[in-house]
């Protein structure tokens, strides 16, 4: 296959002629136009250049590419390109290819000075954590019109999703809460060993599941099952159209959209935790009782002494809380995701990883709070 | 007596943005009560935003939109809620609720705003089905159904509260010739039926001859409006080359290659 090739005269003193040749294709390695401006930055006196085109036998879009970049290459030089040389169907792409008019472009609206740049990242920060808050509005808005009775939205829908997330999400709970509680087990018998005290192994596997162990696993598992779903499927109704059509009828999409999201991981949230409570437990005492030679009775009855109402309590509000904040977090994204499928994933993705870094946040100031308090 | 027609909407001084990007300013136009309007223009004119203005999905930078008299972007949140439900929309992509039959689809307005029985709406909804050929199709879901069906499915939705405007964004838009000429026909018969002032955002040359009583052209270039009119009036009196270029898809005057 012959080769693209480029070669140089000068017809006259101001004048440079490419001389192109052979097969000038994308997929072969075509010369780069840095030769022509080695010529060019070597005759200064050069003004013009011209083609022969007379031997090319092949060409594609590596020739149209090449020429491009000669012809604003020579408009920033003040150097005039002739295309006549040129292939007919080579001048009439290059003609396309410089038709985008920069006119026609948007101008973006942006502010000109560093004090204006930085204040408006600074608005736009601010009306970010803005929209957080008027959704949190919102959404409390539609929990007041829920219980004075005048909130609208669909029973049977709502049924579907307390389903979903609750006796939907009941084999994932159990396998993750048993596991951590056999974790805790064998963690705890590596040093209770030592002093003879594995007995006490119920009371840590007890209190830690109870306490807050159940509910963070839980939350975890609820922001990546139920948390990246309500993002994906707001996300979605968001691309489509379909939330724009409640607001253009006047109906609320935080409240026939959001409110029963959150209503039903309100109420399954704290009911999944003390299931997971239940299964950790289980784990624990599994692994007590079959590996540590543990006396069963005796440690059914360290659990029941270890594990206090006031542990239970913080364990459903640790529940609770994560849950609005899986809802919440799930909901936001879904409803202010961008219009394309990059979106719905970036919404996806935002939704659990803010979940996640939220439910450590809220751990934290639980764990602080009830220190504080002495419970 | 003054005969001058009522409008039903009038728009001053409009100036849109789409995202960071101004996309058309100073926009003045007004829509005669019962006619049909046609907002036309190339891919990336800002047809869409302008849409969303009119139907109050988006606030403009600057500018009124006036329903009947009514200062639509000044008004109180409460009035624009009470305007709004006195439009009907069809979505390019019909932006029916997935999750709901067409049935629950329509009967979801009639439910929140209306007061019919169960019974009644159920007659309604057949109705707005039969209106837009989809009479038996109560129980389909938007999933089950062709994209031409979607469409007409989306239109009997927004035609439920029998509202005083329907906006129509791209009603042809991935629609076979035949499907989108029925369509066509659809939105003149409603107008007739209804009395409803219809806008249609669209780049479809044969629907815009085929349904428009007056059209505004807009300019990426010029930010604005460069033409309007009568579709068809344009087309032969027009001198702009721009005009023409559009409305004759490039075959007269400056066709590129």
């Amino acid at each position: 296959m012959p080769l693209s090739q480029l070669s140089f005269d000068y017809p006259c003193a101001n004048t440079l002629r490419l001389k192109l040749s052979g097969e000038w294709l994308i997929r072969a390695v075509l010369p780069s136009e840095n030769e022509v401006l080695t010529q060019l930055a070597g005759n200064k006196n050069i003004t013009r250049i011209t083609f022969d085109a007379s031997e090319i036998t092949k060409w594609d879009s590596g020739l149209v590419s090449f020429l491009l970049n000669l012809i604003r290459e020579g408009g920033r030089r003040n150097v005039i390109i002739e295309r006549q040389g040129l292939p007919l169907g080579v001048v009439k792409l290059l003609e396309l290819a410089l038709k985008v008019d920069e006119k026609n472009i948007p101008r973006k609206i942006e502010p000109e000075g560093l004090l204006e740049r930085v204040a408006d990242k600074l608005l736009a920060f601010c009306s970010g954590a803005l929209a957080v808050v008027n959704f949190l509005g919102e959404i409390t808005f539609a929990f007041g019109r829920l219980i004075a009775g005048k909130a609208y939205f669909r029973r049977d829908e709502f049924a579907a999703i307390v389903q979903r997330c609750g006796a939907g999400a009941l084999g994932l709970v159990s396998l993750i809460s048993i596991l951590v509680g056999m974790i805790l087990a064998f963690i705890g018998a590596i040093q209770l060993k030592l002093f003879g005290a594995q007995i006490y192994i119920a009371d840590i596997v007890g209190i830690a599941m109870v306490r807050v162990m159940g509910a963070v696993m839980t939350g975890i598992i609820m922001s990546g099952r139920t948390g990246a779903s309500f993002a994906a499927e707001l996300g979605l109704m968001q691309v489509n159209e379909e939330v724009d059509a409640f607001k253009t009828l006047g109906i609320s999409p935080v409240e026939f959209l959001v409110m029963p999201r959150v209503l039903a991981l309100i109420i399954m949230m704290p009911l999944l935790t003390i299931y997971a409570d239940f299964m950790g437990i289980a784990g624990g005492f599994l692994i007590s009782v079959n590996f540590l030679g543990l006396n069963p009775v005796e440690y059914w009855h360290h659990t029941q002494s270890a594990v206090k109402l006031s542990h239970v309590w913080i364990g459903l509000t640790h529940g609770l809380v994560f849950g609005i904040i899986v809802a919440v977090a799930g909901c936001l994204r879904g409803i202010n995701c961008e219009r394309s499928a990059e979106g719905v994933g970036a919404a996806t993705t935002s939704a659990v990883v803010s979940a996640i870094t939220s439910i450590v946040v809220a751990t934290a100031v639980i764990t602080f709070i009830c220190q504080v308090l002495g419970v | 007596m003054d005969n001058k027609p009522q409008s039903a909407i009038e728009v001053r001084g409009l100036d849109l943005s789409y995202d960071d990007y101004e996309v058309l300013r100073n926009l003045n136009f007004s829509v005669n009560q019962g006619d049909i309007f046609i907002v036309m223009g190339g891919s990336g004119c800002g047809k869409s935003t302008l849409l969303k203005v009119l139907i109050g999905l988006k606030e403009p930078l600057k500018g009124e939109v006036l329903y009947s008299g009514v200062n639509f972007w000044a008004e109180d949140e409460s009035v624009r809620q009470d305007l709004m439900r006195s439009f009907g929309v069809l979505y390019q992509s019909g932006a029916l609720w997935s999750s709901f039959t067409l049935g629950e689809n329509i009967a979801l307005p009639l439910q929140l705003y209306s007061e019919l029985s169960s019974a009644q709406i159920r007659e309604m909804v057949e109705l707005k089905l039969s209106l837009v050929g989809l009479g038996g199709y109560a129980d389909f879901y938007p999933g089950q159904i062709s994209g031409g069906m979607r469409k007409r499915a989306g239109l009997a939705r927004a035609i439920a509260l029998d509202p005083g405007i329907i906006f129509f964004d791209e009603p042809s838009a991935g629609l076979d010739p035949l499907s989108a000429r029925l369509l066509d026909d659809l939105i003149i018969q409603l107008r007739d039926a209804l009395g409803a002032t219809i806008v249609i955002v669209t780049h479809e040359l044969a629907s815009i001859f085929a349904v428009g009583d007056k059209a505004v052209l807009l300019d990426a270039e010029s930010k604005g409006i460069i033409a309007e009119g009568k579709p068809k009036d344009l087309l032969a009196g027009s001198k702009d080359p721009r005009v023409i270029q559009f409305l004759t898809r490039g075959e007269k005057q400056g066709a590129a290659l």
